[in-house]
């Protein structure tokens, strides 16, 4: 358990979104959403290769804020579950 | 006078609507600071050098591919209605994402302006903008302007002329991935050979829509001869770009060009003097507006702190009011000779209306609190505070935003809901609308908890009764997601605006507007309906009880006199047409420990909620030879009426149907007058029975 933890925190592991902590920062690598939530996220910039910051975490994860392109968007740690990202 | 139709579209929040009130000079149109405030197509006019400019302001949309009610309203416009020039307007703080959006509307084919709204924040923000670049590349004209300022404002209407007159279009200069170019190139070259051409669109234009699958495009050319030989370089061309994306989704392609096409444009024409990555103001305050455990405890605070003024703050102007409205009543009753005008002006009309006036200091402190959670940003900041909490009772974390409005007032709240996504989410956020006590209802708590609690109290009874309301209200939505409106849960995602220090004109404006129509309810609608009270109330005449009572006081002592004089009124008021339809529902309310005066009240307030307060102080003011002004009207509540019926009747009302206005409302947007039916029947039942279990805990 310890081992995967430093694994984790290692920089370039593939994880999930949801699994970020206030302060990181990471690079989108695939968005596993619905067509309509997909659109959405592209909407505010959220697409594959963009860069974005974990800026806080409500209790529990149940909502993050992240910023990308200096953009704040709020979501649900379960919609932060289905996309993948590289931590930076 | 030639009339030019303009419609303003782009993303939610870049200021919009703020930019139709300062170019119009206006303030005709509701502003704030998070996404989703215009929900309804809304149209203003006003003159230009001669011209007649009818604005259109449209909701807010991210991309013209819809997502939520109020985003469909913006496409449907934009795709099917006629007007002559679009004003595209973009934040220039956030121009790239903004861009997405006008390449999309630059498929239009329309008359287009770019507005690069707040110029005032860029410059503070270090953002310096190539106008002249940006106009280059996308080939329309591009003003920077600001709505606070009003600078560039003058600017923007002068080329909305120009583009309005002009029929040529500059070119544009637009470049996508070097994949999709060489395969456009392909296909252009094809079509040229061919002699093809459709429309006004170029062959370059045409090309690139086939790649990225225009739908209507493809509808359109599906009979033409000229796809057979097209199919294939379209199949083969799709390939390359499938390799190169990494993907087979052609709408991520199309959004990956987009984005890389945006990022070209900015990269190119903004400049940036401030180094990134520095804490803005923004974060700063949501390091403690949303921090992980002080964010809700705070957002209480401040609910309980606002329940607090408006209680306390509101009170000290209440006793001049109340004072003033007893000595006009005072002055009017001696000046009017004749009886019967006498008895309506001072105990209908001015006993009503007066009741309810008293109350507009309260009114006007909720109001304040309410724009002030509109304009800084911080609504969408609780809402992604209670997304987690609203999740567990089945809610959305946007409906927030209706809610909340419902505190002021359930109607505009109700059409505050089309900003939900999910059809489910959206009706259960209707029919709990009602469940936040609406302002109109904040007299008839302000009244009883100031009578029977002390002055120190009453804020805090304020608080809980909202809070009360509130939660109740979440527990109804958990049943009715449960019960009624199975489904799949909404994802939660949305825009967190910059914090931005509410301007006092956007406050004063929306403060004003609200109390205006407050007074203007008490001047007209509670006024006429205070007379029909008053009548309602004193007829029909009852010559043989008066005349029985009149013997018997003419025999008694001057003690008696007078304790027989108050019993006829009594007497009068039970046997009088309201006396007797309260009579008749008594029973029904009986139970709860309403007399039939609360029960007629109760009735009254249908219509509005005011008029539950304007009915007592009317039936009390007739009832009894007291001043008419509320202090009075309290003394006399708690004299007549016992803590337990009190306290069954706060709850009655914080439950059952909104007025009448809101209710049509209601039905408007709930989609039929059967969901009218529904929310009659659910509001009635559950207010019944509180009110019930709160009588009978109080009684013992
Ligand atoms: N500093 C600054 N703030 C602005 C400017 N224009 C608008 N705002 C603010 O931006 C926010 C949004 O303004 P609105 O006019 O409601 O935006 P909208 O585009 O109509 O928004 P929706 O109706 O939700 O789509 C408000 O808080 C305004 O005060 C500007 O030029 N400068
Ligand atoms: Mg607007």
């Amino acid at each position: 358990m310890v081992m995967i933890m430093q694994l984790y925190r290692d920089k370039g592991i593939k994880m999930k979104l949801s699994e970020l902590h206030k302060g990181d920062k990471a690079m989108i690598k695939k968005i596993d959403s619905s067509e309509d939530l997909k659109r959405r996220l592209a909407s505010f910039g959220v697409v594959r290769g963009s860069e974005l910051s974990v800026e806080a975490c409500s209790l529990g994860k149940k909502t993050m804020e992240i910023m990308v392109d200096d953009t704040l968007i709020g979501l649900r740690g379960e919609e932060a579950k289905e996309i993948e990202v590289e931590k930076l | 006078m030639d009339t030019i139709k303009i419609v303003l579209a782009g993303q939610p929040n870049v200021g919009k609507s703020m930019l139709i009130n300062a170019m119009s000079g206006s303030n005709g149109l509701k502003v704030g600071n998070f996404s989703g405030v215009t929900v309804e197509k809304t149209e203003l006019c006003f003159e230009h050098h001669c011209h007649m400019f009818e604005m259109v302001d449209l909701p807010g949309t991210y991309s013209i591919s819809g997502f939520s009610q109020e985003e469909k309203v913006a496409h449907k416009y934009l795709l099917n209605e006629e007007y002559d020039v679009i004003i595209n307007v973009l934040d220039a703080t956030h121009l790239k994402r903004n861009l997405l959006l006008t390449l999309e509307l630059l498929k239009l084919n329309k008359k287009m302006v770019l507005a690069l709204n707040m110029a005032d924040e860029a410059k503070k923000e270090g953002i310096d903008i190539d106008i002249k670049q940006i106009e280059k590349i996308v080939g329309v004209p591009v003003v920077l302007v600001s709505a606070n300022t009003k600078e560039g404002v003058e600017e923007l209407l002068e080329k909305v002329h120009e583009v309005a007159d002009n029929h040529d279009r500059i070119k544009s200069n637009i470049t996508y991935s070097d994949v999709m170019e060489e395969e456009a190139l392909e296909i252009e070259k094809f079509l040229a050979q061919k002699g093809f051409a459709l429309r006004d669109l170029s062959n370059r234009e045409i090309a690139l829509r086939l790649l990225i699958e225009d739908k209507a495009l493809y509808k359109e050319m599906h009979d033409e001869p000229i796809m057979l030989e097209l199919q294939p370089l379209i199949l083969k061309a799709r390939q390359h770009l499938y390799t190169h994306h990494e993907t087979k989704d052609v709408q991520e392609i199309k959004a990956n060009e987009y984005h890389a096409i945006a990022r070209g444009i900015h990269l190119e024409t903004v400049k940036c003097q401030r180094n990134k990555g520095g804490k803005t103001l923004t974060k700063r305050i949501d390091e403690l507006l949303i921090n992980k455990y002080l964010g809700i405890p705070i957002f209480l605070f401040l609910m309980w702190g606002l329940f607090q003024l408006t209680f306390t703050v509101g009170a000290i102007p209440m006793e001049l009011i109340d004072s003033a409205i007893g000595a006009f009543g005072d002055w009017v009753g001696s000046n009017i000779s004749n009886e019967f005008m006498r008895n309506v002006i001072v105990d209908g009309i001015i006993a009503g209306v007066g009741a309810v006036l008293l109350f507009l200091p309260n009114i006007i402190i909720l109001y304040i609190g309410i724009a002030l959670l509109e304009t800084t940003g911080y609504m969408s900041r609780v809402a992604f505070l209670l997304d987690g909490f609203f999740h567990k009772f089945g809610l959305h974390g946007k409906s927030f935003i209706p809610l909340v409005t419902g505190f002021g007032c359930s109607v505009p709240a109700y059409m505050a809901a089309r900003t939900l996504k999910s059809e489910k989410d959206r009706l259960i956020t209707l029919f709990i609308i009602g469940f936040m006590s609406c302002g109109a209802r904040l007299p008839i708590y302000v009244l009883f908890t100031g009578a029977f609690f002390g002055a120190e109290q009453a804020g805090n009874i304020l608080f809980i009764i909202y809070i009360s309301g509130a939660m109740l209200g979440l527990v109804m939505a958990k049943v009715l997601r449960v019960v009624v409106f199975k489904g799949e849960d909404e994802p939660f995602v949305m825009e967190m605006p910059k914090y931005r220090f509410p301007s006092f004109t956007l406050i004063w404006h929306t403060v004003y507007n609200n109390a205006k129509s407050y007074v203007k309810k008490a001047g007209t609608f509670i006024l006429a309906a205070s007379v029909l009270v008053w009548v309602l109330a004193t007829y029909p005449n009852q010559p043989l009880l008066e005349q029985e009572y009149q013997t018997k006081i003419e025999q008694s002592s001057k003690e008696d006199a007078t304790v027989l004089e108050n019993e006829l009124k009594m007497k009068k008021l039970e046997q009088s047409y309201l006396g007797q339809i309260g009579k008749v529902s008594e029973p029904v309310f009986a139970p709860l420990g309403f007399d039939w005066k609360m029960t007629v009240a109760l009735e009254t307030g249908l219509a509005a909620k005011e008029v539950v307060v304007s009915t007592l102080g009317v039936l009390y003011s007739i009832g009894d030879e007291v001043d008419e002004n509320s202090n009075a009207l309290a003394r006399e509540l708690k004299k007549n009426i016992s803590f337990a019926s009190a306290m069954a009747f706060i709850v009655f009302v914080m439950i059952y149907l909104p007025c009448l206005a809101a209710s049509m409302v209601f039905a408007k947007e709930a989609g039929g007058y059967k969901y009218l039916l529904y929310l009659f029947v659910f509001t009635t039942v559950t207010a019944w029975v509180f009110s019930f279990v709160t009588y009978r805990i109080f009684i013992n």
